[in-house]
């Protein structure tokens, strides 16, 4: 009989999650992201708790099927994984070395801290954002829906680059 | 009703409003004005759709019986959808699709706001999430409204033409049957009448600044809470839901 694999660490499932990137942002992880809440065994199942960034983000379907397949290859066949709603995704929960990885990789990382943010109902203009490629903060907001749900469209008026900035949520 | 039942009909029409203008917001997908706009435009709709299936989730788990929210969006017919009128009216110029969205996002967003108070966790849950991506739209159609309005005399005269005509719709909105009054009493649905006040604000503040003004002598429209709707819903639908009907319960 084989034995079920009730033996793998939580910490060593954390660590699987954390190899799997983000479908749109590959130098980023799932765990990085914040869309991993929770992981613990219920008896001899797996639970995993994911949380949606956007609620129609397409990227959903594809990080579950990415889990899926992840621990499938470790042998784990009993899992479930449930989609938690509360406490709402935010950008804030991102780490400061996550969001230099952003910005190497040409995404400008959210800028300011939700709260200062999500109330404004009429000015476009955000936060100072520095453009991830030359530094400048001589930037402009061209729309605040970029190329995915989680990202507004700027562009730099000193090195004249288009950049997509990771937009506060 | 039981408290199920009206829980259920009252998730459908939160659900039904958002499914139904992210449906027509994403027919103008690549026919926006120009580039940005289309990806917003988009965005939107997949915002819109996204918020629609969580709560479609929820309320196949009260329905039970195995259903799930592909079953009540493509297998429900036009008298089951209980959104409003406003969402469905279909699409005409720029000027007009973002009054529409402006009408509603500005209800969307103090309704969500309110409901995010909501006893039933679930539904508190949903609107909590709903409500950052609320923000993000409201500003947006209020931004085009102000730029429409304070534009040129052609787009100020469209703009005033879609408000005018749109805003036969704006009563519905506010409008609770008497199952509806039962789940305000219970904390569990948001009393439309306490965030009327807000919405007219907000509405007057942006509409002042675009140099509009508030359409008068209109008479008010209303029956798609209770499923009577304009005769554009059922084309919507006829198209929304002719692939699973024609292939019953394919998969990809």
């Amino acid at each position: 009989m084989v034995k079920i694999l009730h033996s793998k660490e939580v910490s060593f499932i954390w660590d699987i999650l954390n190899e799997i990137p983000d479908p749109e942002i590959p130098v980023i992880s799932l765990v990085e992201l914040g869309v991993v809440r929770g992981v613990e065994w219920v008896d001899t199942q797996l639970q995993i708790t994911i949380t949606p960034t956007y609620s129609g983000c397409p990227a959903m379907r594809m990080m579950e099927m990415d889990i899926d397949q992840s621990l499938r290859k470790e042998g784990i066949l009993d899992f479930k994984i449930n989609m938690q709603y509360h406490p709402a995704w935010t950008t804030d929960w991102m780490s400061e070395s996550t969001k230099s990885k952003l910005k190497t990789y040409g995404i400008a990382p959210p800028q300011a801290h939700t709260k200062q943010r999500i109330g404004a109902l009429i000015s476009d203009a955000p936060t100072e954002v520095p453009c991830p490629q030359c530094n400048s903060v001589n930037t402009k907001l061209i729309s605040e829906f970029g190329s995915t749900a989680c990202k507004s469209l700027m562009k730099c008026n000193d090195c004249l680059e288009a950049f997509d900035y990771f937009k506060c949520i | 009703m039981n408290s199920q039942a009206s829980l259920f009909q009252y998730i459908l029409k939160i659900a039904d409003n958002q499914l139904i203008l992210g449906h027509r917001l994403s027919e103008q997908c690549s026919k926006g004005p120009f580039l940005e706009e289309d990806i917003a435009c988009s965005n939107i709709a997949l915002d819109l759709i996204g918020a629609a299936n969580s709560l479609y989730v929820y309320a196949a788990a009260i329905e039970g019986e195995n259903k799930t929210e592909d079953d009540l969006v493509f297998l429900r017919s036009e008298r089951a959808f209980k959104n409003v009128l406003l969402v469905e009216q279909p699409n005409t110029d720029f000027a007009y699709i973002m009054c529409r969205q402006f009408l509603f996002d500005t209800y969307d967003y103090f309704f969500q706001q309110a409901l995010q108070k909501s006893k039933d966790e679930t539904l508190a849950a949903i609107a909590a999430k709903t409500i950052k991506e609320s923000t993000y739209h409201l500003r947006h159609s209020g931004n085009w409204i102000i730029r429409l309005g304070d534009g040129t005399p052609e787009s100020n005269l469209r703009l005033k033409t879609a408000f005018t005509n749109l805003w036969c719709y704006v009563e519905e909105l506010f409008e609770q049957d008497a199952a509806e009054l039962d789940l305000v009493a219970q904390g569990i649905a948001v009393d439309t009448q306490s965030i009327k006040s807000q919405f007219n604000s907000h509405i007057a503040e942006i509409m002042q600044t675009a140099g509009m003004e508030i359409p008068r002598g209109i008479f008010m429209q209303s029956g798609g809470k209770k499923g009577v709707h304009t005769e554009h819903l059922g084309f919507l639908l006829a198209e929304m839901q002719s692939v699973h009907r024609s292939f019953p319960g394919v998969k990809w």
